[in-house]
């Protein structure tokens, strides 16, 4: 699109592209080093990971900052608008997504202090996807690609179906052995963490379709998280 | 006088019938169905210069219809072809058809001078003819024959300056000049001078253009008042003018109507992307 005939309208513009560039970027390195704490049992990384969000949230004050400057001060339009009301959501959406990373990292700690068990591999796992899905999410909003964006929003179904098998096979952990239950609850809530991520990027996606097009993806959208209905029965003893 | 209903209406540019059938059918007033101009492939020419390409639009019946574009986009020479202001101008020909209310207003037996009283005129910079306040909105109900006593005439005086919301400012000085009002005052009176032969459309061309941001702001609380009662056709260069005040926004650009619809849209999602230009500041 062509150039403002004020050129501090598009520097300001631009500012707020790269403070969510700059959120995206450090919302993806959260989780990935959240991760990382997990599977390596690693506490100092996950230390790492806790003041990383401050960072985040600081960014998120910057960028409401600068969206209510441009409001006042610039009164922006059509594509404008929707730029300054996508970076408010999608900074608050990443901002919540850096909070959830927090949440896994300090999970981390506690598990590292427990023996190691197998689902940290699926865990990991469903880690990488959704720092994909971040990182795909933020190039489709720096290059206004709706297109990309409906891939992202579409991907959140591998997400869930993922988180659900996840779900099943802690379980099933736990009814194999009551001593890995504290381990396992953790690494359910982790699970659910990085689904809820993963909702949050599907939002993002949403925002930014809205931002290109004027308009919300119209169809609705496949949900594949059974793990709400999922349950797992021990099996009959026999007498 | 007509009566004056005030029609409560959202400024989401929908109709706003009013719910519940107690009420007394208000809803032609505001219906967007009902058109009042309809304007079909008109063209205006001055001299061989084409201003205007083959507009067709549609001005809804007690609704604000805003016209906006860049200067030379041809909206303030469309507006003057809703009450054919350009009739005086040498050279300039209008072609294609403008209908008020299914009337064409260029035909032959139509009276310009009748049609200027159904479709009043504000202009650019307030033009109080220079004579007491009470006369200049007085003048024209008495040469139009509205009203032939005192009495009368007070009384219409009163209404039109109580629509005009300048009542308050200027009951007790009544006798002094229209010329020694504000700026703001001034373009009120001149509202209240078009209110006083009982218009049906009120066409404002820049309205507050001369007028600081407490003065516009009165105007616009003005207008929205007025719509609904009238159909009020304004052209603006102030964009956010426009959103505030209208429920319709047509887009000019080089003589072409480029876009028109719903203010609410125009200014969210505009469908044309000179229009996402010229309204985001793009323009070249």
């Amino acid at each position: 699109m062509a150039q403002h005939i004020v050129k501090a309208f598009d520097e300001q513009l631009n500012q707020l592209d790269a403070k969510i560039a700059e959120m995206g970027g450090l919302a993806e390195s959260l989780l990935a080093d959240a991760i990382e704490a997990l599977s390596k049992r690693d506490a100092e990384v996950a230390a790492d990971v806790v003041t990383g969000d401050r960072k985040l949230d600081q960014l998120e004050d910057e960028v409401n900052d600068l969206a209510l400057r441009l409001l006042a001060l610039r009164q922006p339009t059509a594509t404008d608008l929707r730029a300054v009301l996508a970076a408010l959501k999608i900074s608050s959406d990443l901002e919540r997504a850096g909070d959830l990373a927090k949440n896994i990292a300090k999970r981390a700690i506690t598990i590292a202090k427990a023996s190691p068990i197998a689902p940290v591999t699926g865990i990991v796992g469903l880690g990488a996807l959704v720092q994909g899905r971040i990182n795909t999410a933020i190039d489709a909003f720096v290059a206004r690609d709706a297109k990309l964006a409906m891939d992202v929003w579409s991907s959140d179904e591998e997400v869930d179906q993922l988180h659900t098998s996840l779900f099943r096979e802690l379980l099933t952990y736990m009814m194999e052995d009551p001593r890995n239950i504290s381990a396992c609850a953790h690494l359910l809530f982790i699970a659910k963490n990085i689904e809820r991520i993963g909702d949050h990027v599907t939002n993002i996606a949403e925002r930014i379709v809205f931002l290109v097009r004027g308009k919300a993806p119209e169809r609705e959208r496949h949900k594949e998280d059974e793990s709400s209905s999922t349950e797992v029965r021990p099996l009959k003893k026999e007498n | 006088m007509r009566n004056m209903t005030v029609i409560d209406r959202s400024r989401s540019g929908q109709t706003a019938d009013v719910p519940g059938g107690s009420e007394p059918s208000v809803a032609p007033a505001a219906s967007s169905k009902e058109h009042k101009f309809q304007a079909r492939k008109v063209a205006v020419y001055y001299g061989t210069k084409r201003a205007l390409n083959h507009i067709d639009l549609d001005i809804g019946k007690g609704e604000v219809t805003a016209l906006i574009g860049p200067s030379g986009c041809g909206k303030s020479t469309f507006i003057r072809c809703l009450n054919r202001m350009n009739d005086p101008i040498a050279n300039c020909r209008v072609e294609g058809q403008i209908l008020l209310d299914g009337m064409d207003v260029n035909a032959r037996e139509v009276d310009p001078v009748e049609l200027r009283a159904r479709v009043g005129m504000v202009f650019q910079k307030p033009n109080p003819f220079p004579k007491s306040i009470w006369e200049n909105v007085a003048y024209g109900p008495r040469i139009h024959g509205l009203s032939s006593t005192k009495v009368e005439l007070d009384e219409i005086v009163t209404l039109s300056l109580q629509r005009a919301a300048l009542w308050d400012e200027v009951k007790d000085r009544l006798q002094e000049s229209g010329t020694s009002l504000s700026g703001g005052q001034q373009q009120r009176l001149c509202i209240a001078r078009a209110l006083a032969v009982d218009p049906e459309v009120i066409l404002m061309d820049e309205p507050c253009s001369a007028l600081d941001p407490i003065a516009t702001a009165k105007i616009e609380e003005l207008i929205d008042e007025l719509s609904g009662n009238y159909t009020i056709v304004i052209v603006t260069h102030s964009m956010q003018q426009a959103a505030r005040v209208s429920d319709m926004t047509a887009f000019f650009h080089l003589g072409d109507l480029v876009e028109t619809g719903p203010t609410d849209n125009i200014f969210t999602t505009p469908r044309d992307e000179r229009t996402e230009g010229y309204i985001t500041g793009r323009f070249g």
